[in-house]
């Protein structure tokens, strides 16, 4: 969770709610209040006497760090936590409501996005939009109405597509706009969105955000949890922050004085002096470089994920590369570790100046190469695993004598791991499900860190985790980079490539554009390569 | 935490894999008091245990295999067949062609590996699932026995009919025991007290909680019981007979591949493949070859099982191995494997693999007609998984919940319960985030 709060006992973490909460006074009325809700688990409170107001027609934003009780909140507004299972009141259109499950809140209007998908891939957008809603006549589904309807609905979101294409056939931020156009085909009055633009590229993500403030306009209500912070400063009309399963207080933007600095101060208790530990890095010699990587893609062979690709990387240094979302960041990265990904059409990779041959895996890792995948749930850890089995997944080879694993230097190399990267758990004996995104980041760091490599490709390290994790990620990437191993990050932030590297790759279609030294990166200069060939940016 | 679970976590955490099979004990037990009740002390005589070791060890074999190739994320549908296959060849090399009986047993043994390494190139390299690949074999070993065999029975000689009927021999004083198995009793005890006092000692260096001295205690004692008690029963019945060699066979097998899988690094790739093959795959886990290497595996054990069984029945024939594999696989998730792979112990599935035959073998005895038998196992099987199922959403121990627990294929460590303290970081609302997703959908 958040080590800041540990360091910081002498702050004030801002008197807690109610100041500025119920009090009626705002413009419209309030639409959903809810009341002191408890919800305790076995052992845990998630959430300890929460109160929460949304006016109507209001974007309000729910932040606060992983395990700070934002979906758990919303799972007790939904009905997915059954009335009765937590204690408080939920007032929601002038009346106490008590949902018994989802059907109960969404027949109310109140429909819930979640982070990961819910659609299915081989069906079309048509189907999936009245997936468990499907217009009928007769007992058949009324295929006539179910077109009408859902040309309307997509007209409503702006999703420009062929309502008979296959989910799995367009992009992830079209993907949203199918689920968002699920939640009016159900005649929405309270649209909550969980982390909507965690997984869209900036013109998706700015798309979206266009869209909530066009709902906003149509007096349709949403609610949104989301991580960054710019994005809730720029749309949210209030903001509620949650700590530790309490309300910590809720902002009014309108009042003005809201930036980033602000919500982060309410999220973690205290301001952070800055995003990113102070650094000095010391770069010595190239040491790997990369030249004419061209890589096809698996299925569409005509495809390019890779165009004559070349760059260097030295002793000591932090290279990002920046591009939007399907430029072929993650595809040049997981092809260079052992041709992990697409299918190998030409190039070379140098190191120490000698050319080496990196067709698997293992023999990435046997030349000191490690990638940190951006998905750690899907392919970067195995979640049946305990910390330690995890730790050393990646160089077995390590901790084992004639072919039998010692489990006590498994156990010790965990727990070395354990204190050096602060990876909270009581044990490593723990199972990487029971950890936080960032500590579960901190353990697929460990993995790799265990392979002694000399590069580190990093590919979104901080996405998904919370603001104080993140600033020990990037106090973890500085002393690998200080111990003289080159780091490669991978990352959609701007802010964060700009905050963190020594010098900057931007990747267009597949096409590395642009290097940018530390002093010269600003988010412009950066945006303006990534989107820099002719053709405009991905539709 | 109530003194009861308490005392469960100490005697069981430390040694057993997990929870699911720690109940399995349980049942195991249950089972055989209410056949050892209802059968007028039947159950537990020297001759009736004998008789279900003898009976049910090939079936156990195919659990120590198929409990890897089910951790690997697959199914071996064929094993049966494969089974009855190399049964056939073999008794045929040895009649026809004249084939030494040892020489037989290691033919025997290639040619499961050959027919293992075939299904193996399919699942692992040309990647069709092993449910296809290992139905088309179950069709095409079935096929093959009675081609082979021309739909006949083939008697195989004697000296071969020991791996199957035979048992050891009587030598030394006349201790009105069978000397050799009380000499293995013996080894038995004396490994059990080691074990338990390294277990100790590796926790003492992992500077784990360790164990109360009482605790250990206590589950050496009840482990000696049971091994004292077996090997008096094995050991004293009637002369001539002793601990099956099958038996014996099938114990090496256990102790051999519970080893691997639990210490071996193949072992423990294995687990990488079932648990998220993506991520083993880029940690450098060679896919193909865990995947090959685990149906190869499988091949040869079916080929074991087969002349086990051939052996004690001193004939191959055309119905060999039916439905073998329904048992191994039934046994396997009794003993707390996950269908989705990743999960499961070798242990667990023996313990699994008894359960079913110590019920078979007490409705036998009582009488139960193999029509009931079958829908009763069905049942058994049912309720397992039903009741992992509902454990799962109780929060309480399940193989389903235990994806969330650190505690399997392990000799040390976890505090099951450290996981639920309020010290825990984890959301807890994650561990209903299945039901929720499913809810979502609907």
């Amino acid at each position: 969770m958040n080590p800041a709060k540990d360091t910081s006992p002498g702050e004030d973490p801002r008197p807690a709610a109610g100041a500025d909460r119920g009090t009626g006074a705002g413009p419209a009325p309030v639409l959903l209040e809810m009341r002191s809700i408890t919800k305790t688990f076995p052992g845990v409170t998630a959430l300890a006497d929460v109160n929460l107001a949304v006016r109507t027609g209001e974007i309000h934003a729910i932040c606060g760090e992983n395990g700070a009780g934002k979906s758990t909140l919303m799972k007790v507004l939904s009905g997915v936590h059954p009335h009765g299972t937590y204690s408080g009141e939920i007032v929601y259109r002038g009346e106490e409501v008590a949902f018994g499950d989802i059907r109960a809140s969404e027949n109310a209007g109140i429909v819930i996005i979640h982070q990961e998908l819910a659609l299915v891939p081989g069906m079309s957008i048509t189907e999936n939009v009245f997936l468990g809603n499907e217009p009928r006549r007769g007992g058949a589904i009324d295929w006539k109405r179910a077109r009408q309807r859902v040309l309307e609905l997509m007209e409503q979101v702006g999703l420009k597509e062929d309502p008979d294409a296959f989910v799995s056939d367009i992009g992830v931020g079209k993907q949203q706009l199918v689920e968002i156009a699920k939640a009016f085909a159900k005649d929405v009055k309270l649209l909550i969105l969980d982390e909507p633009t965690a997984a869209l590229n900036e013109t998706d993500s700015r798309h979206l955000l266009d869209l909530l403030r066009e709902f906003k306009r149509q007096g349709i209500t949403s609610i949104m949890i989301s991580h960054k912070l710019n994005e809730i400063a720029a749309v949210a009309d209030s903001i509620t922050i949650l700590r530790d399963g309490r309300t910590i207080e809720t902002l009014d933007v309108q009042d003005g004085g809201v930036d980033e600095d602000r919500i982060v101060r309410g999220m973690v208790g205290r301001e952070l002096s800055g995003r990113f530990p102070d650094h000095e890095s010391a770069i010595g010699e190239v040491f790997f470089e990369v030249r004419d990587w061209t890589v096809r893609h698996p299925v569409s062979a005509e495809r390019l994920v890779c165009r004559n690709s070349g760059f260097t990387v030295r002793r000591g240094e932090i290279v990002g590369f920046a591009g939007l979302m399907g430029a072929g960041r993650t595809e040049l990265a997981m092809s260079l570790f052992g041709r992990s990904y697409g299918v190998w059409e030409g190039g070379h990779v140098f190191k120490d100046g000698k050319e080496i041959q990196v067709k698997t895996v293992a023999d990435a890792i046997k030349h000191g190469m490690a990638y940190v995948s951006e998905d750690r749930k899907a392919i970067g850890l195995n979640l049946l695993d305990d910390i330690k089995s995890s730790v050393v997944a990646a160089k077995l080879s390590k901790i084992v004598r004639r072919g039998v694993i010692d489990k006590v230097r498994e156990r010790k190399v965990a727990d070395e791991y354990r204190q050096s990267l602060r990876i909270k758990t009581p044990t490593v004996d723990e199972g990487v499900t029971k950890l936080s995104g960032g500590n579960q980041q901190k353990v697929v760091l460990a993995k790799w860190m265990f392979t002694d490599p000399d590069l580190l490709i990093l590919d979104e390290p901080t996405r998904g985790i919370d603001v104080g994790a993140k600033y020990e990620i990037y106090g973890i990437i500085q002393r690998l980079a200080d111990q003289g191993k080159g780091v490669i990050v991978i990352s959609s932030e701007l802010p964060e490539l700009i905050g963190l590297c020594d010098r900057i790759y931007t990747v267009f279609e597949g096409t590395i554009t642009g290097e940018v030294p530390r002093g010269e990166a600003d988010p412009e200069v950066l945006m303006k390569q990534m989107t820099s060939t002719k053709k405009t940016a991905t539709p | 935490m109530s003194r009861y679970q308490e005392l469960k976590k100490n005697l069981f955490g430390g040694t057993t894999s997990n929870a699911r099979q720690f109940g399995m004990i349980f049942t195991l037990v249950a089972i055989v008091l209410l056949f050892q009740v209802l059968t007028d002390g039947l159950t537990l005589t020297s001759g009736n245990l004998i008789a279900v070791v003898s009976q049910y060890s090939y079936i156990l074999i195919l659990a120590v295999g198929m409990l890897m190739v089910i951790v690997a994320g697959h199914i071996d549908l064929s094993v049966g067949s494969v089974a009855a296959f190399t049964g056939i060849v073999v008794a045929k090399a040895m009649q026809e062609h004249d084939l030494p009986w040892p020489a037989a047993i290691v033919f025997g043994l290639l040619v499961g590996a050959a027919i293992g390494a075939w299904q193996g190139f399919w699942v692992a390299y040309a990647g069709v699932p092993a449910f296809i690949v290992t139905l088309a074999g179950m069709l095409l070993f079935r096929g093959a026995n009675q081609y082979v065999g021309n739909a006949d029975t083939v008697p195989v000689p004697e000296g071969f009919r020991k791996i199957g009927a035979g048992f050891l021999p009587e030598v030394g004083p006349d201790t009105g025991y069978n000397n050799p198995t009380l000499l293995l009793g013996v080894a038995a005890c004396v490994a059990v007290v080691w074990r338990e006092w390294r277990a100790r000692q590796v926790r003492q260096q992992m500077d784990a909680d360790l164990t109360p001295l009482w605790v250990s205690g206590i589950r050496l004692a009840v482990m000696l019981g049971v091994v004292i008690f077996a090997t008096l029963r094995f050991a004293g019945g009637r002369v001539g007979t002793s601990l099956p060699i099958s038996g014996i066979i099938l114990a090496a097998l256990v102790i051999a591949y519970s080893f691997y899988t639990r210490n071996a690094a193949g072992g423990r790739h294995i687990y990488a493949v079932g648990g998220n093959a993506r991520a083993a795959e880029l940690s450098g886990v060679k896919l193909r070859r865990v995947n090959f290497l685990v149906m190869t595996n499988m091949g040869v054990l079916a080929a074991l099982a087969g002349m086990i069984f051939v052996a004690r029945s001193a004939a191959s024939g055309p119905q060999d191995g039916l439905s073998w594999e329904l048992d191994a696989i039934a046994a396997v998730f009794i003993g707390g494997a996950a269908v989705s792979g990743g999960l499961g112990t070798v242990s667990g599935s023996i313990v699994g693999g008894l359960v079913m035959a110590l019920l078979n073998n007490g409705l036998q005895l009582e009488g139960v007609g193999s029509d009931r038998v079958q829908m009763i196992k069905g049942l058994v099987l049912l309720l397992a998984a039903a009741l992992d199922v509902y454990n799962n959403k109780q929060g309480r121990f399940s193989v389903i919940g235990s994806i969330m627990r650190p505690f399997r294929r392990d000799n040390g460590s976890a505090p099951p319960d450290a996981a639920s303290s309020p010290s825990s970081e984890a959301d807890p609302a994650d561990k209903t985030d299945k039901t929720d997703k499913a809810t979502a959908t609907g």
